[in-house]
């Protein structure tokens, strides 16, 4: 396990390097004019500017910038934001903003693994009955209709008739809060619900709910003794992905609710070119998502005793 | 025969939906069984031989339904159960069943010892560690040694042959009465065979079960039955003591299951097979139902469904050959040399 462990770290190093490396090389062919603001680029002379960007070190040939960067990498110097907050340090301005989305992230992510499990399981008890399509009709809802028309709805609904407030402000953090939440949670609630029920179903359909039910058990003693806990392996692996990624923040939701999270940091930073931000941002983003996957392979193998990630099992 | 049937299924129908359609899987079976015995149920993939038995305790798919008959057991009428709870009192506990495939029987999540002492713990009223304790004596009785440390394994770590000893294990931790065992040992290594059928023996000498073997398996039967019935498109075709069957067979149908074992085969011969295929039981069968793959078929075969005919008071056969108004019929070469070879040899 210990060997699995570093060696599948070592590899996530490596794969984030790799991403790091690429995101800081296209970043570095865009044209040096998008290091300026219009203002600046009217006002100053050729020769102020080329000494700006010298002082950056910007001129500098592309390998002495990338190794330059490694080392800043290495001293977890992430640098200083150019455009969107000059001269905050970029870790502060990120950290500011995860905070916010990973509150608003977690919260619909617990919301939605509770609700979404349970409706599942609620589906399936009632397999083929009115809760059962009322579950599908609700998930296909969900996942055919564009997300900007379900969130208006909840938007006017939350507004018109419970008088919640319709954007998020950091006064009122409350009220302000449930339906940014609400409408993070209607797609995840749909999705674990659609999973559930469908792994449950599965395992409902083998042979050793057959010999259960030989042995003499009831179907509620084959529920919650056999099927539930086989049919969460296959869905816990994908749980932890989808709660690191829920802290990246949704591009949507905060848009719609104004919320200063991580998600329109992003295009803020890509729209300004404000690369130090970018490359930072890129690499939390990848980050989330290795390590999402890495501690889903650990949960599998905690849930499932077939599963050895060390090497092989001893047999017989 | 003079001893009283324990079990005792009459003119037992089931049929399945499917798509709109009916399909009459059995077709008026009737079944005794009496104690200890062992009998054995052949016939062809789709013969109903595996739905039949499944009706005793209650395991039908959900499309299927017992639609006629009466299966009197134990004082009631198990065709009349409409409840699962009605079945939990029979099933595990009087009637029991093994699967063909072990590999795919247990639950892969669960420690094979937990999921033989779920077994006890459903049934028999005691918890924990005196369960626990049960069920490790049921482990060393299906013969798995080495049991504190198998206790806590999962079936993958088991071969084949050992998860058929468990389920097994937990088909009869249970002591049932009777014991089914729809081809036990299909799913397994030839070597592992006569382990499994020894075992199953045992087991059934210890336990005073009844044990009913569903296979295609002619060998098996010889080996293990009491009684054969053979089953042909949702029917009891023949029945009758194990040597009644295999040295003095009368349906067609049994000549020609008979016929194409390997074993009965002469050298240099081609081995006869059967030609076309069973019946759709989606439709009405009219007459006797092998009659368009038996190339001596009477006339009537193909009119009229024959009755039983009494061969002995031990075996019965469902064929016109058999009516005192039928031709002169010889039994095949075969099946006659299968007896005067037999004779000879004892």
């Amino acid at each position: 396990m210990l060997k699995y462990t570093v060696k599948r770290l070592l590899q996530s190093l490596f794969t984030i390097l790799a991403i790091v490396t690429i995101v800081f090389l296209l970043l570095r062919l865009l044209p040096t004019d998008y290091y300026f603001t219009e203002d600046q680029l009217m006002k100053m002379t050729e020769q102020q500017k080329h000494d700006q960007l010298e002082r950056a070190g910007l001129l500098d040939p592309m390998g002495v910038q990338l190794v330059r960067y490694y080392g800043q990498l290495l001293r977890l110097d992430f640098g200083e934001s150019r455009r969107l907050q000059v001269g905050f340090k970029v870790t502060d301005i990120i950290a500011e903003r995860f905070a916010i989305s990973m509150r608003f992230g977690l919260s619909a992510m617990a919301i939605s693994l509770f609700l979404g499990v349970l409706l599942g399981i609620l589906q399936t008890i009632n397999k083929n009955g009115i809760l059962d399509h009322i579950g599908t009709g609700y998930t296909i809802f969900v996942n055919a209709v564009p997300h900007l028309v379900s969130y208006s709805l909840i938007l006017i609904f939350g507004q018109k008739v419970l008088k919640l407030p319709s954007l998020y402000s950091p006064r009122n953090p409350g009220p302000s809060s449930i339906l940014p939440i609400i409408c993070l949670a209607l797609g995840s609630v749909a999705n674990y619900a659609l999973w559930t029920r469908r792994y449950m179903v599965d395992e409902l359909n083998k042979d050793y709910i057959k010999l259960a039910r030989i042995k003499g058990m009831g179907y509620r003693e084959i529920m919650v003794k056999h099927v539930l806990k086989n049919a969460f392996v296959p869905l816990v692996a994908y749980i932890p992905a989808s709660i690191l990624l829920t802290i990246g923040g949704s591009l949507l939701v905060e848009r719609f609710y104004s919320i200063p999270g991580m998600g329109p940091l992003l295009t803020d930073a890509i729209g300004l070119y404000d690369t130090n931000i970018v490359q930072t941002l890129v690499m939390v983003y990848a980050s989330l998502g290795i390590l999402g996957v890495f501690l889903g392979d650990v949960m599998m193998m905690l849930f499932d005793p077939r599963i050895k990630l060390a090497g092989r099992g001893e047999t017989r | 025969m003079a001893r009283e049937p324990i079990f005792s299924a009459r003119d037992v129908e089931i049929e399945f939906s499917l798509r709109g359609s009916t399909l009459k899987a059995v077709r008026k079976c009737s079944l005794d069984l009496y104690e200890g015995e062992t009998l054995a149920i052949v016939g062809e993939s789709g013969s109903g031989k595996s739905v039949f038995t499944k009706s005793f305790l209650g395991m039908l798919d959900a499309n299927g339904r017992i639609a006629g008959g009466s299966i009197m057991y134990d004082g009631q009428d198990l065709a009349k159960f409409k409840t699962e709870k009605e079945w939990l009192k029979i099933r595990g506990k009087k009637i029991s069943m093994v699967m063909q495939d072990p590999m795919t029987s247990l639950n892969p999540l669960k420690k094979i010892g937990m999921q033989i002492q779920e077994s006890i713990e459903m049934n028999q009223g005691v918890k924990g560690e005196a369960a626990k304790k049960l069920a490790m004596e049921m482990m060393e009785k299906v013969g798995i040694v080495d049991v504190e440390r198998r206790f806590n394994q999962y079936p993958h770590e088991f071969s084949g042959g050992m998860r058929q000893r468990v389920v097994i294990a937990i088909a009869v931790a249970c002591k049932p009465q009777i014991l089914i065992c729809d081809e036990p040992t299909t799913a397994l290594d030839v070597t592992i065979q006569a382990q499994i059928l020894g075992l199953i023996r045992n087991l059934q000498k210890e336990l005073g079960m009844t044990v009913i073997y569903i296979t295609h398996d002619l060998g098996v039967v010889a080996n293990v039955a009491d009684r054969v019935a053979v089953m042909y498109a949702g029917q009891i075709v023949e029945y009758g003591l194990v040597n009644e069957i295999f040295y003095d067979a009368w349906h067609p149908y049994t000549w020609a299951l008979l016929s194409s074992l390997p074993q009965l085969g002469v050298k240099g011969e081609e081995l006869p097979a059967i030609d076309g295929t069973p019946p759709n039981l989606l439709q009405e069968v009219v007459g006797d139902a092998f009659a368009p793959r038996n190339t001596k078929a009477l006339a009537i075969d193909f009119v009229e469904e024959p009755p039983y005919f009494e061969v002995s008071p031990t075996h019965k056969a469902k064929t016109w050959y058999l009516d005192p108004r039928a031709p002169k019929i010889e039994q095949p070469h075969t099946i006659q040399r299968l007896r005067s070879n037999t004779k000879e040899g004892r």
